[in-house]
């Protein structure tokens, strides 16, 4: 019975990891355009820059400060698009600077995406 | 007098040496052992101490590991690491009037008194949820907090941190108390501060506890830090939405509060702001203050008689903090990412950048020591304290600090708005 469940377990699992593999092949179908990852190091100086330098007023932990929170809470009601475009437009009116000129839109998304999971801390 | 022969004074010296020797060790590890000629004594619950003179001391806020170094500053070393102090990016401390106890704000609005003396917390409260900064009453009896979340300031004994009063923000445009921002004593026991959301600068008289007195103004789109001068007397908070500066004299206080520097931009686009500056402990030296243009690479240079712009340095970015050197001297200025490797010394008397140098990655702030012989300097990603020589520029040491944020040294304790 235990020895049948398990079994079961790693056939879900196996589906979900071919349905998630994929995803981004479907969506290339689509007509989307795949965003690739940044590298590795590259993901490692652009949470350093989240945490450190968007922290500045949105705090490390990503609380809130001067600036809004970026809880995945506080973001769930917000398009992805928007939240993009003010990374690296800014919000005129607002402290919220462009970052265009450090990150991508690739990056940005990639950002969006992680912030929206909970973002890393490393 | 001592009665004792000399070689059982030299026996007592001897033990005496030997002991503090054993609790440095035990303290500090063997990196410190050569300063064992510290007094050794019992505090009030008997533990044994190594006590330090307090002047002497300082704190430095390790932001991403919720940790603080305690630090000396007439030989720059680093005296012991306290751990499991909360979320500390954006900590500051302010410093109790005997310079004994460390009153530290923590960015998830815990309040932690650390005692200098015995070198640990004595008390810790949760007091909101997100909280900036504090500052001391000018009889040394309150501790007040500034918070974003919820929007007020708090009021506690400095002693026994019970909360004696609070006062709630006025509302911005969303309804909710507006984040403090710029917190500073005045003489008595009041305070100036800032709303960034509503737009106004306010003054809180803590006189009667029972009914403390609150008065605010209209003072500018968006303030987003405050400073008080050296006297207690002027009170400035800039202003992030327009260019110009909020302006407050409280030897005139029927003058109520209006701008100076207004249009500083000179209607020119500003540049993207990547970090506020932070205007306590900005500069004000002699007859001269130097204060920050918003979205622009310049130091404004006012003088402090008429609050008129005399003067506009070209910097390497986005200033962040301009410290005066104690004796006035010279201005030292760190920047706002991505400039922030980056430190620069303006000559008062000419006005001109005389020295340009980076003492590593990520400088965040600048502490002098009293007199101004040397001063210290965070870099966050280079995990490093720099202490320079103000008169040769040079290095005279480097200290080991997980992501060094704020620097703060007890002398703060008898300076206005520090």
């Amino acid at each position: 019975m235990v020895t049948k469940q398990s079994n079961l377990a790693i056939v879900h699992f196996a589906a979900l990891a071919i349905a998630l593999l994929a995803l981004p092949i479907a969506n290339a179908g689509a007509g989307d355009v795949i965003s690739p990852a940044p590298t590795f190091e590259r993901q490692r100086a652009i949470v350093h820059l989240v945490r450190q330098d968007c922290g500045a007023c949105h705090g490390m932990t990503l609380q809130g400060g001067l600036g809004p929170p970026l809880t995945p809470e506080a973001l769930a009601e917000k398009p992805e698009e928007g939240l993009v475009a003010t990374i690296r437009q800014g919000r005129p009116g607002t402290p919220m600077p462009p970052f265009a000129p450090f990150l991508s839109e690739d990056e940005a998304r990639w950002i969006v995406e992680r912030l929206k999971q909970g973002f890393s801390s490393e | 007098m001592d009665r004792r022969t000399p070689e059982a004074g030299l026996f007592q010296r001897m033990k005496r040496v030997a002991l503090c020797l054993q609790v440095t060790l035990l303290f500090f590890g063997s990196a410190v052992a050569a300063h064992a000629h510290e007094p050794v004594g019992h505090d009030a619950v008997g533990a044994t101490v190594s006590a330090l003179p307090t002047g002497d001391l300082g704190v430095v806020i390790e932001r991403a590991t919720g940790s603080v170094l305690l630090v000396a500053h007439s030989q720059p070393r680093i005296i012991k690491r306290l751990e499991g102090l909360g979320d500390l990016s954006h900590a500051s401390v302010v410093f109790s009037r005997d310079q004994r106890y460390a009153y530290l704000f923590g960015r998830d609005g815990a309040l932690t008194q650390i005692d200098l003396l015995t070198q640990q917390v004595k008390k810790r409260v949760a007091q909101a949820t997100n909280s900036i900064g504090g500052a001391v009453s000018s009889d040394g009896k309150l501790v007040v907090a500034q918070n974003y979340a919820p929007g007020g300031i708090k009021a506690f004994d400095a002693g026994t941190l019970a909360l004696v009063a609070e006062i709630p923000a006025l509302p911005g445009a969303n309804g909710q108390p507006s984040k403090v921002v710029g917190l500073a004593d005045l003489p008595g026991r009041r305070f100036a501060y800032a709303l960034f959301d509503a737009n106004a600068l306010c003054l809180t008289d803590f006189s009667n506890l029972a009914q403390p007195e609150t008065q605010c103004h209209l003072a500018g789109k968006q303030p987003y830090d405050g400073l008080v001068s050296n006297d207690g007397r002027f009170y400035l908070a800039g202003l992030f939405g327009e260019d110009g500066i909020a302006f407050y004299d409280d030897l005139y206080p029927e003058r109520g509060v209006h701008k100076i520097l207004a249009g500083y931009g000179r209607g020119e686009q500003p540049l993207p702001v990547y970090k506020m500056p932070h205007l306590r402990g900005w500069a004000i030296a002699g007859d001269l203050a130097f204060l920050p243009a918003i979205g622009r690479h310049e130091v404004l240079v006012v003088d402090t008689r008429t609050w008129q712009e005399v003067g506009r340095v070209a910097v390497k970015g986005q200033p962040v903090f301009a410290v005066a050197r104690p004796d006035g001297r010279e201005v030292w200025v760190n920047f706002a990412f991505p400039d922030n490797g980056w430190v620069q010394v303006i000559d008062r008397k000419t006005l001109a950048v005389t020295h340009t140098f980076s003492p590593g990655a990520a400088v965040l702030h600048l502490e002098f020591t009293p007199k101004g012989d040397q001063v210290w300097v965070s870099a966050r990603d280079s995990n490093a304290v720099v202490v320079y020589d103000t008169a040769t520029k040079t290095e005279v040491a480097r200290l080991p600090a997980h992501a060094p944020s704020g620097i703060f040294f007890t002398y703060r304790a008898a300076l206005f708005g520090r």
